[in-house]
């Protein structure tokens, strides 16, 4: 059984269709790089999966159960969880406080007004094994606004990751870093996420990361699928070579 | 999970403890130290922080600015006037119990309705709100007695125990300004549990990232909902509390011009600090005072004088204060 599936899924914008009759699968522990030139409908795709807005029509099925019409919240609980393009963070927050809010919010403690934070010595110390994980510890009492972009795009999935997802959608993990930062971002979270068995769909331009850290590649063009294959099969693709990979590299 | 002791993020240190008793202690002793019209000054200086601290719950914690907050503060003043007209009730605590079941109604009421909003419409919707109430006060003056306001005499305090007495001043200075100063020890307590715990860290979240405290689980409309409850709630203890040392209440507490003068306690003091509104509020309360009695300028003169505040002290006083202590920290180290 597939871990995700969407049937027929559509968003439109005005007239522009951004998610067009998509049939999108994803099997469990799978890491999968969904690519396409700007505007292809990647982000798009995720935001309608992940619910930052509702489709205008399909179907969304996570473990064979129907979360079309579930809260964001609900989602997450199901077990989707996702990082953002454009960092987003906690930033007056340190980074401790941003992965504890994470798990706070996972172990619905979020609700508790009459108990000191500081009492859950147990959220703290998963806090710190995370951020550990991640290569953050040292950086941990910092607010987030006052660390570097890579380590930000680190703590947007760290974030993510502490809410134990089954499914995590990571939307371009390494872009505005540096080439080197880059390689070192993703094998800090594919090792996570593989140690973890957690399924993985990552939106990334950078084609050498594609094909060197995903299981199997999705091609998206005007809203739709256009490739469904192995890293391999992909790369022989002469419609995915010609319209994608040479769009892209350029 | 693994019960493991990690260095507190943001706890309560020894020397914050410490300092906090010596403060309470400093307070309490001031009645014998200063004279009595100077108690009384403190004592509305204690409420109006009441009042703030439950408006920075939305202005600095949760990020949303309230220019409606006087209603709350209304809505404690006349539910206790109302209270004495009608039921002929004189205890505080009773008083206080119609407060708290007051202000919850109209703070779900005009939350349900102004949650759904951020930034500007948020304050103008809670400035609208807020002059509806000004309005039914001014105007049903047969129930609330207009712009004449309602009479509020001298309470019973504690179940009756401390009765009133013929020396209303003395009564205020004492009596009734300890029974203020137990109650914003109170509020400032439950205050500061609120904010660190983790829903006060959720709505730091909400007010920091909106979108990412979305995706991290957080129902924004729901936990703003219940921060504008507790926030309606303190600023209506305050005002039940303000309406006896008064002796009067007028619509002019639910008018806007007084919303804004618990955003400038927030912001003078420094509503990033949870300090801030404390020191705001009694100071905004001694400047009013004694502007109020050296010119008959005072608004002129008190605006001036504001306005080269938050110019000068753009962090609040509690800001400017910890700045400076930090770099003197720094130069005696280095």
């Amino acid at each position: 059984m597939n871990l995700l599936e969407t049937r027929k899924l559509t968003k439109y914008f005005g007239d522009t269709h951004a998610v067009d009759n998509v049939d999108f699968k994803v099997g469990e522990g799978e890491v999968v790089a969904l690519i396409g030139a700007n505007g292809a409908g990647k982000t798009s795709l995720v935001n309608v999966i992940s619910g930052f807005f509702p489709p205008d029509s399909g179907q969304i099925l996570f473990r064979g159960v129907d979360v079309t019409n579930l809260r964001v919240d609900e989602r997450i609980k199901a077990g989707i969880a996702r990082s953002f393009q454009i960092v987003n963070l906690f930033d007056q927050l340190t980074l401790l406080d941003n992965v504890a809010l994470s798990i706070f919010s996972r172990e619905d403690a979020t609700k508790t007004l009459w108990l000191v934070a500081d009492r859950f010595g147990p959220v703290w110390q998963e806090a710190v094994d995370i951020l550990r994980q991640f290569g953050l510890e040292r950086t941990r009492a910092i607010v987030a606004g006052g660390i570097s972009q890579g380590e930000r795009k680190l703590l947007d999935v760290a974030v993510a990751y502490a809410l134990r997802p089954q499914l995590l959608f990571l939307d371009e993990p390494t872009s505005g870093v540096s080439t080197r930062d880059k390689a070192q971002i993703m094998d800090i979270v594919t090792s996570v996420v593989r140690s973890r068995k957690i399924t993985a769909v990552i939106i990334e331009h950078d084609m050498d990361i594609v094909f060197k850290y995903s299981d199997r590649i999705v091609a998206m063009q005007d809203g739709k699928i256009l490739a469904d294959g192995t890293p391999d099969e992909i790369r022989r693709n002469k419609a995915v070579t010609n319209t994608l990979i040479g769009a892209v590299d350029a | 999970m693994s019960t493991v002791a990690i260095p507190l993020t943001q706890g309560l240190s020894i020397k914050t403890v410490a300092w906090a008793v010596l403060i309470a202690a400093a307070l309490a002793l001031l009645p014998f130290a200063v004279g009595e019209y100077q108690t009384i000054l403190l004592a509305y200086g204690l409420i109006f922080a009441i009042a703030a601290l439950g408006l920075n719950l939305l202005l600095g914690y949760t990020g949303l600015l309230s220019f409606g907050h006087a209603a709350f503060f209304g809505t404690g003043a006349y539910v206790v006037a109302l209270m004495v007209k009608y039921f002929h009730v004189q205890s505080m605590e009773l008083f206080l119990l119609g407060t708290v079941g007051a202000s919850l109604v109209v703070a779900f009421l005009f939350g349900f309705v102004s949650v759904r909003y951020t930034k500007i419409f948020f304050s103008i919707l809670n400035l609208a709100l807020s002059q509806v109430l000004w309005s039914l006060a001014y105007k049903f003056y047969w129930v609330t007695g207009g712009s004449d306001g309602l009479r509020v005499p001298t309470p019973t305090l504690l179940g009756g125990a401390i009765g009133v007495t013929d020396d209303k001043i003395h009564f205020l200075s004492h009596a009734y300004y300890y029974y203020v100063l137990v109650l914003f020890l109170a509020c400032v307590l439950v205050m500061w549990v609120i904010v660190h715990s983790p829903f006060g860290k959720a709505l730091q979240a909400i007010r920091d990232n909106e979108t990412r405290a979305r995706f991290v689980g957080i129902r924004i409309r729901q936990y703003r909902l219940v921060a504008y409850l507790v926030s309606g709630v303190f600023t209506g203890i305050a005002g039940a509390l303000w309406v006896p040392l008064n002796g009067l209440t007028t619509p002019d507490i639910l008018y806007w011009p007084f919303s804004g003068e618990i955003v400038f306690m927030c912001v003078l003091g420094g509503f990033q600090y949870f300090t801030g509104p404390i020191v705001g509020a009694v100071v905004f309360n001694y400047l009013k005072s004694w502007v109020v009695g050296a010119t008959t300028y005072w608004q002129a003169l008190l605006g001036i004088i504001l306005v080269v505040l938050v110019l000068a002290l753009p962090t609040g006083i509690v800001g400017t204060a910890k700045r400076i202590i930090d770099k003197a920290r720094r130069a005696a180290s280095a």
